[in-house]
């Protein structure tokens, strides 16, 4: 089990023919992921070269899906058109098989496209969207699993923690931290950085609360927005199993955009400190430093008697 | 990206909202033409620059560094205060509670006609990330720090989530009309101007609009009296009258190279600079620098996909800033591979020469090989496991020096 992508999932890539699209979809190859084809609007009827397997184009999400009832999408195509892409895709998951899974990874989208799309998405129930601007999902298996996104696939291996994050090298770093003390994990998501994204914290919480998979879960938020104090109080209120926790952006200084569109502290809200604050006041266990998250992962599985 | 006033108002005005005539000037002789052609015998001499807070500014000599005046938003009553105020303004350092302690230099200003103020109210309209909806904030306590006002009396600051397709609907711009106590005149032209400010916000890519005040004059007519316009920069590919609006001086120049070169930099206080890859290891490794009683000179994310001559500009970057007195690179490499990252470090250090002691944390892919690489180089590079290991190394490296 895991959340929202089994590890034989059937995957498709919007965007396989330009070079991030394929590069990825070569790593997801390598890894073991089910790549069944990709979507390149003109450039339907080639092949692809993924390195240990060839797949086929379609130039709509439509026909891509009819022909290879694909679960998922990974979106690689550039940040003007990625707004439609999602829309293309959710439209095409829902009248083809009533759902599917949408997985953008483009940075730099427009936010008032992100607003147009993620309002088109929200009106679709079944259709799930994750990023933007984010390193993707995640669920390793016994061998292989299923890899959406430009996550390293190599430092994962299956078990029982999920891991949710705003951040990718970060969420990299939560990762290596579970495997430090013998945890692997059994999805990680990556919820992106930008001010508008899909699935947000408590849809990752939640779903993983309901995993019978999941032991714990480690939870990464950054500087910027109310989410983390938002998934807090539902924590709070819903969460039975261990939340460890981190966020990034204690030194951040106000008014500066760290990196991310969305991380920014501006009319004094988005702190890092009421964030850890917020998620204290929750049970939520903050690590100082990423290289403490092993230490207080184990802390909360033993006193939860899981170790 | 951020415009000044003057921009925002031709904004406005081009899309027929209610604005005072205004003239923008770049020195006293200007200042006076304008004076004289704008024909109002009050008006409000107003400091351009890109932070809130001007009228509670302070002035300083730029030479001198004495205080030149108070308030960098003055309302002039004939010529000659406008002589005196554009003399005290222009070419000076206005410090204000967004600049920071450094300020910033004015060379620009806006002469704008005066207008009989009845009441001053707050509008504002930005993205709501947690509903993802445009949201129009609107108060009738304008005029004043709305953030003050939204810590004391939040339910002074009425809230409306608008449909970016339908737009400011008949119902909505009467709820904000009930809520800010409009009536007649005044009420019907304040849903003609929200309406129209919504249309711009979204035909442009505004990320803010902030309008502190809003007035409502003798005459009952709405005019925006301020102009605090800013655009998503995601968006500026389609808006390249937007991008012609740029004030570089406005922004600090080696952000500007930081961002030519893909990389996203920001300067801070400290002396340890750092250089990551990933704006939230980024972060999390100034957090851990000041954990260890350190302190961070510089966020700098690298990006994803790094290679040798971003790495290179990366430290150039960090050591023109004087007050660095060491090099923290930490980089989890997925996409990215060590060798390559450490190969990188060693070509930049030997062609800018680096002294200051160099902290280097690899981990990821290939990074077995990225170590020896730089074990090998015989280069005065100190190598660390975790991200504490590498913060506590550094600091103790500064420390030493002292």
């Amino acid at each position: 089990m895991a959340i929202w992508i089994e590890e034989d999932a059937k995957i498709l890539v919007q965007g396989i023919t330009g070079n991030q699209g394929t590069f990825h979809a070569t790593k997801s190859v390598e890894f073991g992921s089910n790549i069944v084809g990709g979507v390149t609007p003109g450039k339907g009827g080639q092949t692809v070269d993924l390195g240990l397997k060839k797949v086929p184009v379609w130039n709509k999400m439509t026909e891509a899906i009819e022909e290879t009832d694909a679960d998922a999408s990974a979106i690689y195509v550039p940040p003007r058109f990625a707004g439609a892409a999602i829309i293309e895709a959710a439209d095409a998951f829902n009248e083809i098989k009533g759902g599917g899974v949408i997985v953008c990874i483009t940075e730099g989208i427009p936010t008032l496209d992100m607003v147009r799309a993620t309002s088109h998405v929200r009106a679709i129930e079944g259709v799930r969207l994750i990023g933007p601007n984010c390193p993707g999902i995640i669920t390793p298996g016994e061998t292989g699993g299923a890899k959406i996104g430009i996550m390293p696939g190599h430092i994962h291996a299956k078990g029982r923690i999920g891991v949710v994050s705003k951040s990718g090298t970060l969420t990299y770093e939560a990762v290596a931290q579970t495997m430090s003390i013998d945890e692997g994990q059994t999805t990680c998501v990556g919820i992106g950085g930008d001010p508008v994204n899909g699935t947000g914290f408590i849809d990752c919480l939640s779903a993983f609360e309901a995993d019978p998979q999941t032991a714990a879960v480690v939870m990464i938020g950054e500087i910027g927005g109310s989410a983390e104090e938002e998934a807090a109080e539902w924590v709070a209120e819903n969460m039975s199993k261990p939340v460890v926790g981190f966020v990034a952006g204690m030194t951040a200084p106000p008014g500066k955009r760290m990196g991310h569109a969305g991380a920014i502290i501006s009319g004094g809200k988005g702190t890092a400190s009421e964030k850890v604050a917020a998620m204290e006041a929750a049970g939520i266990r903050c690590a100082n430093d990423p290289s403490e998250i092993g230490a207080v992962l184990l802390k909360s599985l033993q006193d939860a008697g899981l170790r | 990206m951020n415009i000044h006033e003057y921009q925002g108002k031709a904004l406005f005005r081009e899309a027929g909202l209610p604005v005072l005539e205004g003239v923008h000037c770049k020195t006293v002789e200007e200042a006076l033409d304008a004076y004289d052609k704008l024909g109002s015998e009050i008006v409000a001499v107003k400091s351009q620059i890109h932070a809130g807070g001007r009228g509670k500014g302070r002035l300083y000599d730029s030479i001198s560094g004495s205080i030149t005046m108070e308030g960098g938003v003055k309302i002039a009553f004939n010529r000659d205060d406008v002589e005196t105020y554009s003399t005290n303004i222009l070419g000076n350092r206005l410090v204000t509670k967004q600049t920071g302690e450094a300020g910033k230099t004015v060379n620009n200003l806006y002469i704008e006609s005066g207008c009989a103020i009845a009441h001053e109210y707050y509008l504002a309209i930005l993205v709501d990330r947690e509903e993802k909806m445009p949201l129009i904030m609107a108060s009738t306590e304008g005029g004043m720090d709305i953030e003050e006002v939204a810590a004391s009396t939040p339910e002074a600051i009425h809230k409306v989530h608008v449909d970016i397709e339908a737009g400011v609907t008949s119902q909505q711009a009467y709820e904000l009309t009930i809520a800010l106590k409009l009536q007649g005149d005044a009420a019907a032209s304040f849903v003609e101007m929200i309406q129209g400010l919504f249309s711009l916000f979204v035909e442009k890519d505004c990320s803010m609009v902030e309008i502190n005040p809003l007035v409502r004059t003798d005459d009952e007519e709405m005019i925006l009296l301020d102009a605090k316009v800013g655009f998503d920069d995601n968006a500026l590919f389609r808006h390249p009258e937007i991008v012609e609006l740029r004030d570089l001086s406005e922004e600090q120049s080696t952000e500007i190279r930081a961002k030519e070169a893909g990389l996203s930099y920001v300067k801070l206080d400290g002396d340890i600079g750092c250089l990551v890859n990933g704006a939230g290891l980024a972060m999390a490794t100034m957090d851990v620098i000041k954990l260890y009683g350190g302190e961070p000179a510089n966020f700098l994310d690298v990006g994803g996909g790094a290679d040798e001559e971003q790495v290179t500009t990366a430290f150039s970057i960090i050591l023109e800033d004087p007050n660095v007195k060491g090099i923290l690179v930490n980089i989890f490499g997925g996409i990215m591979r060590c060798d390559i990252i450490a190969k990188g470090v060693i070509a930049a250090t030997e062609a800018l020469g680096l002294e200051d002691p160099l902290v280097v944390r690899l981990v990821g892919t290939n990074f077995e090989e990225g170590r020896r690489i730089l074990a090998d180089s015989g280069l005065n590079i100190h190598t660390a496991e975790t991200l504490a290991d590498g913060a506590e190394k550094i600091v103790a490296l500064i420390g030493g020096d002292e």
